[in-house]
């Protein structure tokens, strides 16, 4: 007798299968270090045990030397580059992960009732969805910024209040494929809740889109951070990449490097390691890839 | 054809209305003062209260919704809060500079990023496209910001070819935006290319490019006959959205090299609380954006016979 096929024992959860697929990966292991690392710099940030990013280490705009705090050099206050670049790292992780928090729960609350429901409640969602499309993101950053005023919270619900629309329909969609099949229709006829069926039954089964679209809404804060902070609409004051890159045009024409090439760095590996697993998890996770 | 047109923009009517409550809303109820913004904190009651009954900020706030809705319906939005200039022609000028910063640009590098797709196809799987794909990622994988940076320091500070900033109207105004021209070119090139090139190799196995290979047809023929016309439908689907967004302008570029477009003036008018810019400009954005998606369905009907308009 030859041993039963591997269908036949209890399915691993998706998301388990998933995150050993992406072990097999030596590229995507190395991607996840990197994002390893620069939680745990967020994480040493909130902890304070980073060194202090606005003590000064040195004179103004002291050359790099091969010394840790000043390995890029100091600013004009003769604060250590380095140690901007590594508080920067933990501003782009904190609005990364609080966009995807309000974002990814929004767009998949809203995904799953529009779905399910459907009628009324799908109306006034897919109301509330194409006004928000229709305006063009910056603006409605714009218009965010203005009535909260500017800054590092107001730039999250922006660019949140920009990302959840493409979670809610992807989530609907799903939703609307698995809501006539027949493991709904099992747990329905046992009599379970329209929330135990949204939550426990559907829910686990359309989570893989929400975990793909997650990726993309992280890289989105961390790339819109920059820009949104160059416009004058992010982040006002501290340690921020955005504020760096800005300072740095004045840098170069002194023919000072440090700053930019230091953040340059530091985003280059986060969001090249960002996009190379939000594409490694498309892959594992979206039966409709590879 | 007319029905569908007539339904869609009826259709519209609720979205837009939701786009002028909640332009509202985040501008006139939630936001700071603008009499404040405008007079700073040792301004007289009196002074303020001017002002504000002059702006039409001292009605209740539902009449003043309506009242925006009126501007919007005659397309009227009155005058800026600071310069007291009429908006209509302000925001005309700043639309024509906007898309004299995006147009050229988002045309030429239509052309050349089909182009360049369709040769990376060409050698898909070679060495050609490996490279492509990993040279896109990486540089995907920089900021917007730094390329604008980099490529000002090198090309007009060191090097001198460009003017650093500023801006000129008429013809002049060439030697000033051919940087940002430059710079908007590359920064489409990943994304686009990425497009492009995944949409012509997701026909490649198509049954009617078998048949066309085994007619004999060269790849070249196969790709330029027989792929790309199929092709162009996604392609014309992804740039006709793409329009609102250069009227609106390159923010990034208009702010980097001071250029005058809806950018600059909607940036301005943010950080001295100028209202009816800021209101006009969101609204007409999402307009726009509203018209070119009705636009886009309706050529996609035109382009594909098999797309039934019901």
């Amino acid at each position: 007798m030859s041993a039963l096929p591997a269908t036949m024992g209890a399915p691993r959860p998706a998301a388990l299968e998933a995150l050993a697929a992406l072990w097999r990966r030596p590229h995507t292991c190395a991607c996840l270090l990197v994002v390893a690392a620069y939680a745990l710099v967020a994480v040493l940030g909130w902890l304070h045990l980073l060194p202090d990013a606005e003590a000064a280490v040195g004179g103004a705009q002291d050359p790099p030397a091969w010394h840790l705090a000043t390995l890029l050099g100091t600013d004009l206050l003769g604060r250590s580059v380095l140690w901007r670049v590594l508080a920067g790292a933990q501003t782009a992780v904190t609005i990364g992960l609080a966009t995807t928090a309000l974002a990814v729960p929004l767009g998949t609350a809203l995904g799953l009732a529009a779905g399910y429901f459907g009628g009324w409640v799908d109306a006034v969602v897919d109301w509330v969805y194409s006004v928000v499309v229709s305006v063009p993101d910056i603006l409605l950053i714009t218009a965010i910024s203005y009535a909260m005023g500017k800054g590092l919270a107001s730039m999250c619900v922006a660019i949140a209040a920009t990302s959840w629309v493409g979670i809610m329909r992807l989530v609907r969609g799903e939703v609307l494929k698995h809501k006539g099949s027949d493991y709904v229709l099992a747990a329905r006829s046992v009599g379970a809740s329209a929330g135990r069926l949204m939550f426990s039954e559907i829910l686990p089964n359309v989570v893989h889109v929400t975990i793909v679209t997650a990726t993309l809404v992280l890289l989105a804060a961390v790339k819109g951070e920059v820009i949104l902070t160059y416009l004058g609409l992010g982040i006002q004051e501290g340690a921020s990449w955005g504020l760096l890159i800005a300072g740095a045009a004045q840098d170069l024409t002194n023919d000072i490097w440090g700053p930019l090439a230091g953040t340059v760095t530091a985003m280059f590996l986060l969001i090249y390691a960002l996009s190379a697993i939000g594409d490694a998890l498309r892959d594992v996770l979206d039966p409709r890839v590879g | 054809m007319g029905a569908y047109v007539v339904r869609r923009v009826l259709q519209a009517i609720p979205t837009v209305f939701g786009v002028a409550l909640l332009t509202f809303l985040l501008f006139n109820a939630f936001g700071p003062d603008p009499v404040r913004t405008a007079l700073g904190n040792h301004a007289t009651v009196e002074a303020m209260a001017n002002l504000r009954h002059q702006w039409g900020l001292d009605k209740p706030l539902p009449l003043q919704f309506v009242d925006f809705l009126r501007q919007i319906v005659t397309f009227d939005y009155g005058t800026s809060f600071v310069t007291g200039d009429d908006l209509g022609t302000q925001l005309k000028a700043g639309a024509l500079v906007s898309l004299s910063v995006t147009l050229p640009p988002f045309l030429f590098g239509g052309i050349v990023n089909v182009a360049i797709a369709l040769f990376i196809a060409r050698h898909r799987d070679g060495l050609v496209d490996k490279a492509a794909r990993g040279l896109f990622i990486a540089a995907m994988s920089i900021s917007a910001l730094v390329y604008v940076l980099a490529l000002q320091y090198l090309l007009a500070f060191k090097l001198d070819w460009f003017p650093i900033n500023g801006y000129e109207g008429g013809w002049s105004a060439v030697r000033y935006l051919a940087l940002p021209w430059l710079i908007q070119l590359l920064l489409l090139m990943g994304p686009d290319i990425r497009l492009y090139r995944a949409l012509f190799l997701a026909d490649m196995n198509a049954d009617w490019v078998r048949t066309a290979r085994a007619k004999g047809a060269s790849e070249g023929r196969v790709l330029l006959r027989h792929v790309l016309p199929n092709a162009w439908i996604p392609i014309i689907t992804q740039n006709v959205t793409t329009i609102p967004f250069l009227i609106l302008g390159s923010f990034l570029m208009e702010r980097f090299f001071s250029i005058p477009g809806i950018g600059n003036l909607t940036i301005d008018a943010l950080s001295r609380g100028d209202l009816p810019i800021l209101k006009a400009v969101t609204v007409l954005g999402a307009l726009a954006l509203v018209a070119f998606n009705l636009l886009n369905d309706l050529l996609y009907a035109v382009a594909d016979p098999r797309v039934r308009l019901s």
